[in-house]
Formats: structure tokens, sequence, C-alpha cells
């Protein structure tokens, strides 16, 4: 029993923990002067940090451009139009991905995606492009194998039925299959949200860590994450405390997105 | 016949951890703090072990920061540090410099600049010089790479070159490595790292005219070099004084200089 609850146990205490270093600094900083400055000089005492919530926010976006069409074409053509025996090879293939350390992402971002984006639109080439582009690749595996398992659960008789109206294949996928299983895909990008969100290591390398707000997409950026990383080692007092107000901010975040995921499976279950 | 195997298997990797706990006897030292000297005080502490088997060396990483705060505790009997100025609450502590370790100002091998002032490094680094023209370079704009805050190597910069307020738009990369990657990817880019840690992918500039090579660092002529502090509670006794005397050494300090930092003296 005590072992069965491992698991919440060690999220509750990392919850009490973050909060109790960080809620009272937010009450002593000012909500308005914590979320909403942009003045991010810890050794001044000044602790804004909304240039670095936008970046997580953008970043997080940019991927799920990237990420969530190729995702959920790649589910769609694994459900629909490939043979079930080679489904079941690509698809635990396709999940190998989430098995490559994230360092490795960020030094293909550094070597090679980096360097391209700066000869071909300028720019530092470290940037929310160059993030984005990474993240993108990296949520892929979250929002592939859930939205599979999504499609895989529409019932045969919704294509039959389309098909014997007289659907073609393409039809019956986008009027009747993704429509069915519209909510649980959203699910899927709300997770794969989640992940870009809180990844740190791939972000430092290839997002450039300048605390600013962008201007494009070509500007490099700090996230919340890449933040807490970078300064957690060398962080005394106050300073360390505003890196744990981040963690509240992140973890108040990531809560949402689950939160929104949840509601979207309930929604598909009761629609039912 | 499984239910054997397994059972070897797992006495085999017992009777491993209970051979290698039994070489842990004797004196034990913890060396901690500088991940810059980490992979030196590693090299050193395992010669000096096969010289001194009684005496067993961990060593550990953490920063400068750690290395002070954990030689006052007591929680490490050296701390190691690579700043250029000790910070206050360090003088209790005997610091012995080991090594010294220049700080080469990088460019890309494609930058046609050779040499910048002080001065010039300093406008560059605060974002005061946006353009490589102003410094007699292309007209190409400056993107400045930095450490984060709290890198022994970024204070140690700022400190001897003096008076810096990092630019807002610098980029910042938080260890040696990436810097060296993004200012050989970037044609525009000007960053710093050890000077043990140049290759042939980035190109080192003269400062105030002078290169960072070994020889002019060791004659006191190139101005950004930080020393190695070890830290250890005074008086200096036993396995403690021992493995410092064995830095200083010629073995120890030709170690030093064969895998790239500088001989104290």
């Amino acid at each position: 029993m005590a072992l069965a609850f491992t698991a919440l146990t060690s999220l509750l205490l990392i919850a009490i923990f973050i909060f109790k270093e960080g809620v009272p600094f937010i009450a002593r900083v000012g909500f308005k002067d914590f979320l909403l400055s942009s003045d991010w000089r810890p050794q001044a005492g000044h602790f804004g940090i909304y240039p670095m919530i936008i970046a997580s926010l953008l970043v997080t976006f940019g991927a799920m451009l990237v990420g969530a069409p190729l995702g959920i074409a790649c589910a769609v053509f694994l459900n629909e139009f490939v043979s079930k025996p080679a489904t079941r090879i690509i698809k635990p293939t396709i999940e190998l991905l989430a098995g490559i350390p994230s360092v490795v992402y960020g030094f293909i971002g550094v070597v090679v995606v980096a360097p391209l984006i700066r000869s071909q639109f300028g720019g530092p080439g470290l940037s929310m492009l160059c993030a984005s582009l990474i993240l993108g690749v990296m949520v892929l595996p979250t929002i592939i194998s859930i939205s599979t398992d999504v499609l895989a659960s529409v019932p045969n008789a919704y294509r039959e039925g389309a098909l014997a109206l007289g659907a073609t294949r393409w039809q019956s996928v986008h009027m009747v299959i993704l429509k069915a299983g519209r909510s649980g895909i959203v699910a899927a990008v709300i997770l794969g949200m989640g992940r870009a969100i809180g990844e740190t290591m791939a972000v430092i390398m290839v997002a450039g860590n300048t605390v600013q707000l962008p201007h494009s997409a070509l500007d490099s950026v700090c996230t919340l994450t890449a933040k807490i990383a970078m300064e957690m080692g060398s962080a005394t007092g106050p300073h360390r405390q505003a890196l744990f107000a981040i963690g509240v901010v992140l973890f108040l975040m990531i809560m949402m997105f689950n939160a929104l995921a949840m509601s979207a499976i309930k929604q598909r279950f009761a629609g039912k | 016949m499984k239910f054997l195997k397994s059972w070897l298997l797992l006495g085999t990797c017992l009777s491993i951890i209970a051979c290698g706990c039994a070489r842990h006897s004797g004196t034990s030292l913890t060396v901690a703090g500088s991940t810059a000297f980490q992979p030196f005080a590693e090299k050193l502490a395992e010669q000096f072990m096969a010289k001194r088997p009684d005496v067993n060396i961990t060593v550990q990483g953490g920063g400068s920061a750690l290395g002070i705060q954990s030689a006052r505790s007591g929680a490490a009997q050296i701390g190691m540090a690579d700043l250029v100025e000790l910070p206050p609450e360090a003088k209790e502590l005997l610091g012995v410099t080991v090594a010294r370790d220049g700080i080469a100002i990088i460019v890309n091998p494609a930058n046609t600049l050779t040499n910048l002032s002080l001065e010039q490094i300093r406008g560059i680094f605060q974002g005061t010089i946006k353009n490589w023209k102003e410094v007699g370079g292309a007209d190409q704009p400056v993107r400045v790479i930095s450490r984060e805050a709290g890198s022994g190597t970024r204070s140690s910069f700022e400190t001897i070159i003096g008076g810096i307020t990092l630019a807002n738009a610098a980029i910042i990369q938080d260890s040696n490595g990436t810097i060296r990657e993004t200012v050989a990817n970037d044609r525009d880019a000007v960053g710093y790292l050890s000077h043990g840690l140049l290759n042939a992918k980035v190109k080192a500039i003269r400062t105030d005219g002078v290169e960072c090579i070994e020889k002019e660092i060791v004659a006191g002529r190139y101005k950004l070099v930080r020393p190695v502090f070890l830290l250890i509670q005074p008086p200096p006794a036993g396995a403690v004084k021992d493995f410092i005397d064995y830095i200083l050494s010629r073995d120890g300090q030709e170690t030093i200089r064969l895998n790239g930092l500088l001989p104290a003296k």
C-alpha cells in the first residue's frame, strides 16, 4: 500500500517543497513585479519573469505548429492506410524517438539546425524557431502514440458506414474518423504541450537563453525551465527562492495543461 | 537451474561490491568544487593513490562556490576554486595556487580581426560596440556569447576586464563546450573560454597585442589569466599536505601542463 503510493507521495512532497520555497517569495516581491516585469537582475534584486513566460509559451506553441500536424498525420496514416503488421513494427520504432536523450536533440540543434537557420534567414540561429523545430520533433512520439490509440478506438462501424455512403477513404478520414476522435486528439496535443513546456536540456542548448521579449521567431529567448537549470547551481538567498517561484509558475502551467487534457478526454466519453 | 544461475549472478555481484569496498580502508579525502579543475584533480588523485595506497581520494564537482562552502564546513578537506578574487568568506581558509588558466577571447575563423584591446573587449561585451567595423573588422553585427551567471570563467573574465555589465542581447551558453560550438558555427560571434579548450574550429585573438599562448601566459604578459586555488583549513597536515605537495611537485605540474592547464609557477 505504502509502496503503491510512492508516486503520489513524491508528487505531493515535490509540490509542497516548491510551494513552500516559492510562494512566500512571490508574496514578498509582489505578484505584478514577479509575473509582469521584464527586469531580471537577481544581483540587483529585480526578479521579473514576464519575458520568460512569454518565451515558454511561444516556444511551446511553435513546437505544436510543427509537431501536431505531423504527429496527427502520422497517426492517421498508421491507422487507416497501413496494414496492421507494418504498424506493429513502425509504431514501436517511432516510440524509440522518445528514448533519445534530450541532450542529443540539443546537440543536433546546435550543429545542424541553428547554422541552417542562420545561413537561410539570418539572426543568431540559436533562436525561438530553432527551439520550436527541435521540440516539435521531440513531442512527436507523445502525440503519435496517443493519437493512434484514439483512432484505433474509433468503432469500425463508422468507417464502414462512411464507405457504404460512398465516401472516399480520405473523406471518411477527415469527415468521420477525425471528428469522432477529435477530443482524444486534442488531449494528445495538450499532453504534447506539457512535454514541450517542461523540456529543459535541449532548449538550453538551442534557444540562446537571452532574457528578452522576442520581436521575431529568429530572436534568441530564455524559457522558464532553462533559467532554473542554468542558475540553480550557483544561486543563493532570494535568487534561489526566485528560481523556486519560477518552478511554482511552471508547475501551475503544466497542471493546467493536464487538467485541460483530462477534460477533453472526459468530454469524449460523455459525448458517446 | 535458472534459480541456481540467478543466485550465482547475485553472489558474483556482491563479491565484486565487497572487493570494491575492501580497498577503501585507510585515510580518505574529499576534494570538491570547480568543474573546470575537476578532471585534473581526478587524474592527479589517481596518480597519487597509485603511490599511496593507504589514501583514498574522492573528487566531486559542484562549482567554485560549493568548493569554498564545503572547505569551510568541513564537508570536503580540499575545496577547488578558480576565481580571480576569492570572496570574503574564504578569508579563514588557506588558498594554494596549484595551476593557472588563461581565458581566451575567441571568434570564428572566418573573422579577419586579429587583435582587440581590453577597452574594445569591454565595449563589445557591454553592447556599446555593435558592429565589427567599429573595431576594424567587416561590416557585420557583433554577436556576443557569454556564460551563465555563477560561472567561474564568467566572473573571472568580468573581474579582469573590469566593470562589465553584460549586454542584454547576449546569448548565454552553459558550458565551455557549447560556447566553442556556437562560435565555430557563427561568423559574427565572439565568446571566451578556458585556454586549454581551444581548438582549430575557433580563432583566439590577441588582446592588447599579446597572443593567448602558454609562453605569454607564463611570462605574465597575457592579462586574462585566473589562478586555480585549492582551499584548506589551516594548517596543512597529513594526507592533505602530501596530496597538495604532490600536485606542486614536478610530476604533478607536468600532468597539469600535459592536459591543457598551466603550471602554478
